[in-house]
């Protein structure tokens, strides 16, 4: 196989990166997307070697001051250039959202109009205050006891105090709105500025609303995300428009290591373009009962019948009564998988003839929907028996460490291999649901040919990482799980370049999946 | 519940008082579920002489939160066919949601616009995806994220 200079022992991160590429900084790295590739011929092999990696995206990641910096600079850009309050420019800005050009231009046609649209007319009144006016029924609550407090803003729609508050607590806490709070009267387009706010709300409330208003500049920006780990409060700054997405799939890692698409905001899907994606996964969810004993975490031995349970990531199966070898997932032969026989990743279309009838035909569809559901809910349920395995064998390791003297960093290349498990199988599993939809054409074998390469690679890492505490220890095991770890990570490469590239170019067919 | 209860309170009264035409009060117990019929005003034969019944439920946040409103069926008050209202009585209607919904809309403004969108509406037809709508719907209306595609309607 090729070398493994490019790649050496490395994680994912490393893989990811592109030391040939200097104009980006190390946040993201960046190809192709820009410039059209109109060249259709592939030598897959030899341009992951080249520069060429498409499914590579160019992002930058922000941390909350970063956040909060753009906006203060931008607010006093404004603030400079049209002389205005800082509170105003704000305002004025998060009215436009955040699109300075424009605000500048619009103020220098028609000052007066942009502060009246965005609630910032000309104050003869004074700042806000609530008053208590003789005669007066709230509309809302229909109260109109002597004293009640009231308060109206500029436009003249007068409530009482304790009905504003009702209905700001309202669109803050329960509807998380902020920046665009319009007056209660139905109708009325006067926006709530910061100011009443504080005059009419707890201060709890108050820091929620302002903790709001930061948030509308990520969310006004189409080139900015929120990461949406929970609890992380970074944002994610990209180029891809949505326009481009049905020919590039771009994915993104935060610093908090989450790895999110940034075309619909779902975790990783490459290959899978982001519309595939919500396809398949309504259909799953519209078929989930027809397919859920499949993803059940027992079945029977095919030789004793005897219930086998699967208790790791690795899908060679091997009976504890009969000694039987099998595959998890087709139930076939184990010792035909490592050789030209294996072809557990292709559905094997049957032919017209054997599908005549209607009953018929939507059987074997239905059949072809379980063959990619079937490998794809596999993958996602191993990764995650991967992961236990991995803490159970974390915690082996430190044992180990102190029995044997072996070092922490020497016992890292596990740490390596679970990574390595964990982000090949996120690819494999998408890669079924990119199938689905695939049209038989002559790419589609060539892509077969890599889902079965990496497959197989990830399989035989799997194994190998759920072998006893004792044996992982060995050197010569070691060696191998790092030469596979490398391995599987270089197939995962070549896999996505190659669907990527053909994305790209917009080589691959779709079907509607029958 | 002080809250709505006051607000409720001077809106039975004024329905007691006076009703626009086509708008019946049937029976307001208390101040969680009224029941209220109406009659579109002009010829249109989707919906001549019918009579429709909406349900109301009220929160103790009424008006600052909207009320829940569903046209129920009865021996004699058939759901009206309409592209937005789902044949098991829920309507999307965006005034309903608490994006369109404003504090100053009462029982009364949302009975007169549900008369108006029955009157303007010339489609003999449920919204799209309504029978599996029906079949599995579990969530309260005022849980369900419609997309107000089309208000024209
Ligand atoms: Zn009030
Ligand atoms: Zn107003
Ligand atoms: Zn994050
Ligand atoms: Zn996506
Ligand atoms: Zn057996």
């Amino acid at each position: 196989m090729d070398s493994d200079e490019d790649f050496g022992m490395s994680s994912e991160e490393d893989v990811l990166e592109d030391s040939e590429n200097d104009n980006e900084s190390a946040d993201g790295t960046d190809f192709g997307i820009d410039e059209p590739e109109p060249d259709l011929g592939y030598t897959q092999k030899e341009q992951v070697k080249k520069e060429k990696k498409t499914f590579d995206t160019t992002f930058k990641v922000y941390h909350p001051d970063d956040i909060q910096a753009q906006q203060d600079d931008l607010i006093d850009e404004v603030n400079m250039i049209l002389d205005i309050r800082k509170e105003d420019a704000a305002i004025l800005l998060r009215h436009f959202r955040w699109n300075k050009e424009r605000l500048i231009e619009d103020y220098m046609d028609r000052p007066r109009k942009v502060l009246e649209d965005a609630g910032l007319g000309p104050s003869t009144t004074g700042p806000p205050k609530l008053e208590v006016i003789r005669g007066f029924m709230c509309d809302i609550c229909c109260e109109d006891e002597p004293g009640l407090q009231s308060f109206a803003m500029k436009c003249g729609h007068r409530y009482c105090a304790d009905c504003y508050r009702q209905y700001l607590n309202q669109k803050i806490k329960e509807e998380g709105e902020a920046a665009r709070i319009q007056c209660p009267q139905d109708g009325c387009k006067r926006i709530l500025d910061a100011k009443s706010l504080d005059l009419l709300v707890t201060s709890e409330l108050q820091n929620r609303y302002h903790e709001l208003l930061t948030r509308t500049y990520v969310e006004d920006k189409e080139q900015l995300k929120w990461c949406p780990a929970p609890d992380c409060q970074n944002a994610i700054e990209c180029g891809i428009k949505k326009k481009d997405l049905d020919r590039v799939v771009p994915t993104v890692a935060c610093d908090c290591k989450h790895r999110f698409c940034f075309g619909c905001g779902l975790a990783d899907h490459q290959p899978a373009p982001c519309d595939l994606v919500k396809k398949w996964l309504k259909k799953c969810a519209d078929d989930s009962e027809t397919a859920n004993w499949i993803s059940a975490n027992t079945k029977e031995c095919p030789k004793c019948n005897s219930t086998i349970e699967k208790n790791g990531g690795c899908n060679h199966m091997t009976c504890r009564k009969c000694k039987h070898e099998f595959c998890w997932m087709c139930m076939g032969l184990w010792s035909e998988h490592g050789t030209s026989w294996y072809n557990c990743n292709r559905f094997e279309e049957k032919s017209g003839s054997e599908a005549r009838d209607a009953q018929a035909k939507s059987r074997v569809s239905l059949e072809r929907y379980l063959h990619y559901y079937n490998r794809y809910a596999n993958h996602e349920q191993s990764a995650k028996l991967d992961k236990d395995i991995f803490t159970k064998t974390e915690k082996k390791m430190i044992s180990l460490q102190t029995a044997s003297g072996m070092s922490w960093i020497e016992v890292q290349y596990l740490n390596s291999a679970s990574h390595a498990l964990q982000t090949c199988r996120q690819t494999l599993k998408w890669t079924y649901a990119f199938a689905f939809y695939l049209k038989r054409v002559n790419l589609t074998e060539m892509f077969e040919d890599n889902q079965k390469d990496l497959e197989m690679a990830v399989e035989a890492l799997s194994e190998m990482f759920e072998k006893p505490v004792d044996e992982l220890a060995n050197p010569k095991l070691k060696v191998e799980i790092m030469d596979k770890t490398s391995y599987c990570n270089k197939r995962r490469v070549i896999l996505l370049a190659d669907t990527a590239d053909n994305l790209a170019n917009g080589a691959w067919e779709w079907s509607n999946g029958h | 519940m002080a809250f709505a209860t006051k607000r409720l309170g001077k809106e039975l009264k004024k329905l007691h008082e006076s009703l626009p035409p086509g708008i019946e009060l049937v029976s307001a117990e208390d101040f969680q579920d009224w029941l209220l019929d109406i009659r579109v005003l002009d010829a249109n034969p989707l919906y001549l002489n019918q009579t429709y019944r909406l349900k109301f439920k009220f929160s103790a946040q009424y008006p600052i939160e909207p009320p829940e409103v569903v046209f129920v069926n009865t021996k004699d008050r058939p759901i009206p066919m309409h592209p937005h209202i789902y044949s098991n009585g829920i309507i999307c209607l965006d005034l309903l949601g608490s994006q369109g919904w404003t504090p100053i809309q009462n029982v009364e403004s949302i009975c007169m616009s549900l008369q108006s969108m029955l009157t303007g509406n010339s489609k003999n037809e449920r919204p799209e995806g309504d029978q599996q709508f029906v079949a599995n719907n579990r969530r309260r209306p005022r849980d369900i994220d419609f997309y107000y595609h089309d208000n024209t309607v």
